[in-house]
């Protein structure tokens, strides 16, 4: 019962600031069509389909009924939802693959962050009684860690500014990302803070993207793909919620999650962490036990492109992707979730 | 193999209109600890957390498994929380399942909730969206001309839908924890308000606050138990699309392929005779006969008399909703739940005043959007 | 406890912007003309009101656009009489559903021109549009469908849409 699980296949609508022209529907069907089509599968014989977002993205209750749509649902499907990013609708799935009554699945996630005022959303994570009425906002939530932080000797606003520098510039050679380029540290830390030290350079994009993958079990993947991603270990942890209970300037749920899933039990090629603001790629660096060998978001992470509740499963498309095309064998994958990364998720991804 | 999956812990709240006296996560924590206490367990012994709830516009807090890690002892584990419209109580009881099924935990901690009293559910159902006339008023005005459709292909009396209210409503006051506790007769039914012609507002379920919890164990803890455990003997989901040409949604095919895979599972071949009782997600009056075809009991155009000859009462031949239902009590996102959890209730012979006698199989119901999202599972007193 | 604090109002107020998608945008424009349009599905050939991005027995979209009568069966209805915080209309209203001559699924909107007790399953109705200088990119152009007066359509040839 217990066959392992691989990525066998995946699709990415290219991350960009407003997408004016679809809807769910049309960014879902397209993309779940080139994931399965792929691999020369169609609806009919993916054995169970979950997808992840979020209604407050949306402004709508029960937005994700529209991106069924997007699917041929005819004859029915076995169908869930997470409203967490799509890296948990990728966890819900590797468990009803585990059952073996069924070896094929597919998982998407669509975000659209251009719809509804962001930085104001995300508040409405915190606390109804005793923080929401305050508006702390993204930015605000980022720089509270941040300069806690600063303030405990672990890093500098230079620090945050050359993380920022070198993943926009590993995202030149990603099709899919949308922040690209050769920025100058100098002139990001001349930037305005938004929320001290939050300059809008140590902070993510707004980007609309749609995402899928197909994941195949045993036998299955190697019959549709010559070098199957297999998800060796996968495990997910949450950290207590009130911001004053907890130690901002370490990622504790990430440590546990890598010891579970063996990060360091072998030697690792990439890593694709879900860090959309600079100072958090320092705290998950720490958390995972990564040495300098390791090669950091060779996509550009989440600084470079950030469709809320795709960017986790981005992270297991890229690291996929490395690893089908040989480019990489042992790659992990973090994804996380709420206020200063309360939640955090860690898989191992080997090419053999 | 899959690993036999036992119910060892059921906990509900006390659901209401208002709960006024406790907080969102102290409104868990009710249902979370008394699940608990059933099991003889605490926090501490859960692997993982399983959380299931429908819009978040409902209480008004984005993603609240974030907010509920500390209530729920989640600190240090993996919490998942899914959602699958009404059908996501369900959902959250075939999830927490499967993690036992696949040998991922041996001990999870499900729990569905709805504070809907924190925000206001009309608004959050009744979204005004642009480019179109604001048509929907609530689920009901979306279910009305359904339940008017059905009336009128299977030529089913008028009375029907009022002794479905009766009924459930009868049944709910030998349930302790039922929101509406009222003597509800045909003709406070009838004189009740029009709300969407032809839905009167005793025919309609009420708003509730809730939460509902259930542990589920791997097969050796639940056989130690010193509790008769509840057994899952198939759980299945399915979904079709709203809307396309030639869709039928008074009996989705969605809701009998759902039914046929859970059945074959749990080796029922004959559900009206080998199913003791069910508690099916009838949020109006009319589902009761439509879900009862759609399920399989009774042949297509004739739920409707199941529920006229008094078949679906507690004592009766084919118990439906013994707790009293959706009817009685809906927290949007619990009532799935509920009704899986009232159907492990029954065959572990703990429903109490509203217990079924011999319940052996049972089947538990949901669904959600537009009748598009269906989970089901059946339970025995045996694994097998 | 009594004088426990047992509820606060915290407000919450958030803008989003839409976007139709370019289906569905063909459909807003053609009712600014004050003109119905459906998209086919490459497969089942069924059309589709409004037009899909994707079909959802066929996973196509429907790109090819179809004019489609202004006029149709209503097939089922329900007439709302609750009022709740955010409507935009007094109660009591009737809505239905409408499978317009051409389409092969119904649309929903308001019926009017009748007393309510009057509507009835199977009745031919016409969309009442608003005057031509209100017609705009959305179902409001059209105020109601009111009933035709023809003779009701029979069951059988609109039971598949209920």
């Amino acid at each position: 019962m217990s066959q392992p699980i691989a990525i066998v296949s995946v699709a990415q609508l290219p991350s960009i600031r407003r997408d004016r022209t679809r809807d769910e529907a049309e960014m879902v069907q397209p993309i779940v069509t080139e994931a399965m089509q792929k691999i020369g599968l169609k609806q009919a014989d993916i054995g169970f389909t979950c997808s992840g977002s979020s209604d407050y993205l949306v402004g709508r209750p029960f937005s994700f009924v529209a991106a069924v749509d997007g699917l041929v649902t005819w004859p029915p499907i076995r169908e869930s939802h997470v409203e967490m990013d799509g890296a948990w609708a990728l966890f819900e799935a590797l468990i009803r693959l585990r059952h073996g009554d069924i070896d094929t699945a597919l998982v998407f996630a669509f975000g659209k962050s251009s719809l509804g005022p962001i930085p104001d959303v995300m508040n409405v994570q915190n606390d109804p009684y005793y923080v929401q009425p305050l508006n702390l906002d993204s930015f605000s939530q980022a720089a509270l860690q941040a300069r806690a932080m600063i303030d405990a000797g672990k890093a500098t606003e230079r620090d945050f500014a050359e993380i920022v520098v070198r993943n926009r510039r590993n995202a030149k050679s990603n099709p899919n990302a949308q922040v690209k380029g050769d920025f100058d540290v100098e002139a990001i830390l001349a930037e305005k803070t938004i929320s001290s030290p939050i300059r809008k350079s140590f902070s993510p994009p707004l980007s609309d993207s749609c995402v899928a993958v197909v994941l195949a079990s045993g036998d299955k993947a190697k019959k549709l793909v010559k070098r199957p991603a297999w998800i060796r270990g996968i495990d997910h942890r949450i950290e207590p919620y009130s911001l004053g209970v907890r130690d901002l300037t370490q990622s504790v749920s990430t440590r546990i999650a890598a010891e579970k899933v063996g990060v360091n039990a072998k030697k690792n090629d990439i890593a694709e962490i879900h860090t959309p603001f600079a100072h958090q790629e320092i705290l998950i660096k720490e958390a995972l036990g990564l040495d300098s060998s390791v090669v950091v978001n060779p996509s550009g992470g989440a600084l470079a492109a950030n469709p809320i509740m795709a960017t986790g499963l981005i992270r297991f498309i890229e690291a996929a992707t490395r690893i089908h095309a040989g480019e990489a064998n042992r790659a992990i994958v973090h994804a996380t979730s709420g206020v200063t990364m309360q939640q955090n998720l860690v898989a191992v991804l080997e090419g053999e | 193999m899959a690993e036999n999956c036992a119910i060892i812990g059921i906990g509900q709240t006390k659901y209401a209109a208002i709960r006024k006296d406790v907080s969102l996560p102290g409104l868990l924590r009710e249902a979370a600890l008394r699940a608990l206490e059933d099991a003889g367990m605490t926090f501490a012994d859960m692997d993982a957390i399983i959380l299931g709830t429908a819009p978040d516009m409902f209480e008004g807090v984005m993603m609240p498994e974030l907010f509920f890690a500390d209530a729920l002892g989640a600190v240090g584990k993996p919490i998942l929380r899914v959602h699958t419209a009404g059908s996501v109580g369900g959902t959250t009881g075939i999830v927490a399942a499967s993690t036992i099924q696949t040998r991922t935990y041996d001990k999870v901690l499900c729990i569905a909730f709805e504070k809907q009293s924190e925000s206001d559910a009309m608004w959050a159902l009744s979204p005004a969206i642009p480019f179109q006339p604001q048509l929907v008023a609530g689920a009901g005005g979306y279910f009305a001309p359904l339940i008017r459709s059905y009336i009128r292909r299977s030529g089913a009396p008028e009375d029907v839908g009022m002794m479905v209210a009766v009924k459930d409503r009868q049944h709910a006051l030998k349930n302790p924890y039922a929101h509406l506790h009222v003597d509800e007769t045909m003709e406070t039914v009838r004189n009740s308000p029009m709300l969407w012609d032809p839905i009167r507002y005793s025919e309609t379920c009420p708003s509730s606050d809730g939460a509902c919890a259930m542990v589920l164990v791997n097969e050796k803890i639940g056989k130690a138990h010193p509790k008769k455990p509840a057994w899952v003997r198939g759980t299945a989901m399915r979904t079709e699309a709203t809307f396309f040409s030639g869709r039928d949604q008074i009996n989705p095919l969605a809701g009998r392929e759902c039914a046929k895979d859970v059945y074959s599972q749990a080796g029922i071949t004959d559900p009206a005779k080998q199913i003791d009782t069910a508690e099916i997600y009838v949020p109006f009056s009319w589902f009761e006969p439509m879900w009862l075809e759609n399920l399989g009991f009774a042949e297509v155009g004739t739920g409707w008399k199941w529920t006229l000859e008094g078949k679906t009462k507690l004592g009766a031949e084919l118990p439906i909703n013994a707790s009293g239902g959706v009817m009685s009590t809906n927290p949007i996102g619990a009532s799935g739940l509920i009704r899986f959890a009232e159907a492990a209730l029954q065959v572990r012979g703990q429903a109490g005043e509203h217990q079924v006698d011999g319940a052996k199989l049972a089947l538990g119901h949901a669904y959600g959007g537009g009748s598009q999202f269906f989970s089901m599972w059946v339970v025995g007193d045996s694994p097998v | 406890m009594s004088d426990m604090i047992t509820r606060i109002k915290t407000p919450v107020r958030l803008e989003y912007g839409v976007y139709p998608g370019s289906h569905y945008t063909t459909y807003l424009n053609a009712l600014a003309q004050g003109r119905f349009v459906g998209g086919r599905c490459p497969e089942s050939k069924k059309v589709y009101v409004p037009p899909r991005g994707a079909s959802p027995t066929s996973g196509q979209p429907t790109d090819e656009i179809v004019d489609v009568q202004d006029s149709g069966v209503l097939t089922t209805f329900c007439v709302i009489r609750l009022a709740f915080p955010g409507q935009k209309m007094k109660p009591p209203y009737c809505f239905g559903a409408i499978v317009l001559d051409g389409a092969d699924l119904p649309i929903y909107h308001l019926i009017g021109n009748i007393p309510y007790e009057e509507v009835r399953m199977g009745m031919r109705v016409k969309a009442q549009w608003k005057p031509r200088d209100q017609w705009g990119p959305t179902l409001e152009s059209v105020d109601f469908f009111a009933p035709t007066g023809e003779p009701d359509a029979p069951f059988e040839s609109y039971s598949e849409h209920l």
